[in-house]
């Protein structure tokens, strides 16, 4: 009978998905030069892989969340991809462990041009309480280059959804305009 | 300290913990002897003490029946080795391997004496955690990687060899979001023979962090040892921190951090149940839990100011108070989501394919669950009868009367169920503390510190026990902090509950268990 109670606690439950947050292009380290073309192709929906290169596991909490029913992260075209290969962005957590260092500049390399990295969270960000050490190369953008750095610990999946939003809006007006 | 007929050389240190320094002989005695009553090796780790009495140290926190004995010994400046535990409590192996990795302490006569955190980072005759150990000589600036990587890591994995056996190397990044590791199987056809696994990819250095740092921040570094265990750490960070300095911490206080901790012990296994149905393609089960999760993460973030209570556990208390209306909303909401959960969990028990994967998947039986040393919430689900929360509770769980989930079958349904049983105990708990929580401030400030101290604090987590070991300079500055994660006696039992089954039942096995990277990493 579980069909039967699945069914009643769907309709019971209802819609609990809300609306897609603002960009936040306050967010964007770095301009691209992309053609216009391209842009409109991307503007629609964008494909993200992430890459955890020495996090708490506090930031993927919040990755986690994100793909819950209250943000609808794929009615906004969002998708999270299991291959770099796959996607338009690399979501990039943690400080850079010096032991993540190879596998976080090859998952880089495996990702198609043209492509966004979305540092996350205060360590991605700046290195945080890491920093640099013997064993951390601290930020991402010491390792790799970074378009947008969505600061927090961790980050709101609001925030989360607004950096996202603003490694990609970028396309999106462009391509209107 | 009686165990067995013998007198050990082990004195009280607080509540329930006891502490003893002896000679190395002593501590392999005092191993066997703990093994021999049915009791478990929860953490090992070394530190450098030369700057204090010219020698190093190995440590060995150990449950026993009168509660948690800490031994130490002092090891010669020049060679330090001390006497392996793991032919007597396996789980030291990975232990043992990280302290020679950081400190270049060796357990003499060890079977596996392969590197474990070490990759590529630094050279194998350094040492981080050494004082003279110099980070500059080692630091390659981060602009000059960019062009030259370090050289690939070179591990010895042990190899299965036969016909139609071949290997699957996974990670270390997976195809989902979970943190970094590396699985190598074997496999024949869908069946795996064996895993290993390779960690320390997230080693961060979190160690060396703790060192001359003051005592309130490396509160905060304590919470981020493992982000998803936030409160257990940070609460256990502040009771060594306590101990230590002999301060008290104010009642109310004591009482908010016990609710801080059954918080995140809902959170945490309500999204535990929703990716343990995602993962029998049960996307319903994912849909509502984390429903659930989100609802409560979002009131936790009105009444206290984050989502997942980072840095509210401060030295000598707490930082957030709850107020007359929070507390109804919050034992509101905890009644809500306590029934919502029941009425899922008809809907798991009626679910045939959801059972016929859950059920007899990923067995660790309770006999190798014992010999090996499984823990917390994965070792209750095989049958071992261990919470601190119930045996040896900490104020204020020694009013609380924590009745202890446990099942037998060692299985994926086995966890999923012990969960679903913690749920309901961490409702009840975090009603019954709104409900009875004495008034009073919520913060002292700490004693000042004139010598070097220690302490240690102890806090079932809702992966199993948190470990924090921390001692002090004369300075009131942090000398040596030791972390220690449940997930070190957990990770090598999912090598072992992993075989016989197909590999596509791994992620359903591993998230059954899901254990910590960064914890053990550091």
């Amino acid at each position: 009978m579980a069909t039967h109670l699945i069914l009643q606690k769907i309709f019971k439950t209802g819609f609990v998905s809300e609306p897609a947050p603002e960009a936040d292009l306050a967010m964007r380290t770095r301009e691209q030069e992309l053609h216009a073309e391209i842009l409109k192709v991307f503007g629609q929906s964008v494909a993200i892989r992430h890459v955890d290169a020495g996090s708490c596991n506090g930031c993927e909490l919040e990755i986690h969340a994100v793909n819950g029913p209250h943000y609808n992260i794929d009615g906004m075209g969002v998708k999270f991809a299991a291959s770099p290969r796959h996607v338009d962005v690399l979501l990039v957590t943690g400080p850079v462990s010096r032991n993540m260092e190879v596998a976080l500049k090859r998952a880089y390399d495996a990702t198609p041009e043209p492509k966004w990295v979305v540092a996350m969270g205060e360590c991605a960000c700046s290195g945080g309480m890491f920093g640099e050490s013997y064993a951390s190369c601290g930020k991402v953008s010491n390792v790799i280059p970074v378009d947008v750095e969505v600061p927090g610990c961790p980050p709101t999946p609001a925030a989360l959804l607004q950096g996202i939003l603003a490694a990609v809006s970028k396309g999106r007006t462009d391509a209107e305009s | 300290m009686k165990i067995g007929d013998h007198d050990w050389n082990l004195d009280p240190l607080g509540k329930h913990i006891w502490r003893g320094r002896m000679e190395t002989g002593q501590l392999l005695a005092l191993a066997r002897a703990v093994k021999e009553e049915g009791g478990q090796l929860v953490a090992l780790w070394g530190s450098d003490d030369r700057h204090l009495d010219g020698s190093f140290g190995i440590h060995a926190a150990l449950l026993t029946s009168s509660g948690l004995a800490w031994a130490s010994c002092a090891l010669p400046a020049e060679a330090p080795t001390y006497p392996d535990l793991a032919h007597i409590f396996p789980q030291a192996d990975r232990m043992q391997r990280a302290t020679f990795d950081l400190l270049g302490i060796r357990a003499a006569d060890a079977v596996d004496d392969r590197k474990w955190l070490r990759h590529t980072a630094w050279a194998d005759n350094e040492f981080p955690l050494r004082k003279d150990f110099s980070p500059l000589s080692t630091l390659r600036s981060p602009l000059s990687t960019l062009n030259s990587p370090p050289p690939p890591d070179a591990y010895p994995f042990i190899r299965v060899e036969g016909d139609g056996v071949h290997e699957i190397p996974v990670g270390p990044i997976h195809a989902g979001t979970i943190e970094p590791g590396h699985f190598r199987f074997s496999i024949i056809g869908e069946r795996i023979l064996r895993l290993e696994e390779r960690m320390g990819y997230t080693h961060k250095g979190t160690e060396k962090r703790f060192e001359g740092m003051d005592l309130a921040t490396g509160a905060k570094l304590a919470g981020r040892v493992s982000g998803d265990t936030h409160s257990a750490y940070a609460w256990a960070y502040c009771a060594a921190v306590e101990m230590a300095t002999g301060s008290q911490v104010p009642e109310r206080a004591v009482w908010l951090r016990a609710l801080f901790l059954e918080i995140e012990r809902i959170a945490n296994h309500l999204g535990d149940l929703g990716y343990l149905g995602n993962d029998v393609a049960l996307s319903f089960g994912f849909v509502q839990f984390w429903r659930l999760k989100e609802d409560w993460l979002r009131l936790i973030a009105k009444l206290f100011g984050h989502r997942y209570l980072y840095d509210r556990i401060v030295p000598g208390g707490v930082a957030v108070d709850i107020g007359d209306g929070g507390r109804a909303e919050l034992a509101a909401e905890v009644g809500r989501i306590e029934a919502e959960v029941r009425s899922l969990k008809a809907i798991y028990d009626e679910h045939a394919t959801l059972q016929d994967r859950f059920a007899n998947t990923g067995i660790v039986k309770p006999d190798l669950a014992a010999r090996l040393g499984l823990t917390g919430l994965a070792g209750r689900a095989s049958a071992q009868a261990w919470d601190a929360r119930a045996q040896f509770p900490q104020a204020p769980y020694d009013r609380l009367d924590v009745s202890m989930a446990t099942q037998r079958s060692g299985d994926v349904l086995a966890r999923a169920e012990v969960r679903f049983a913690e749920v309901y105990e961490s409702a009840r708990l975090v009603r019954d503390i709104l409900e009875r929580l004495p008034a009073g401030e919520l913060h002292a400030p700490l004693a000042p510190v004139s010598a070097v101290c220690e302490g240690i604090g102890w806090v079932e987590s809702w992966r199993g026990e948190v470990v924090v070991a921390v001692r002090i300079g004369a300075d009131g500055r942090l000398d040596r902090v030791h972390p220690h994660d449940p997930s070190w006696q957990n990770w090598p039992l999912v090598e072992v509950g992993v075989l016989g089954n197909i590999v596509p039942d791994f992620p359903l096995i591993n998230k059954s268990f899901n254990l910590s990277y960064s914890g053990p990493d550091l």
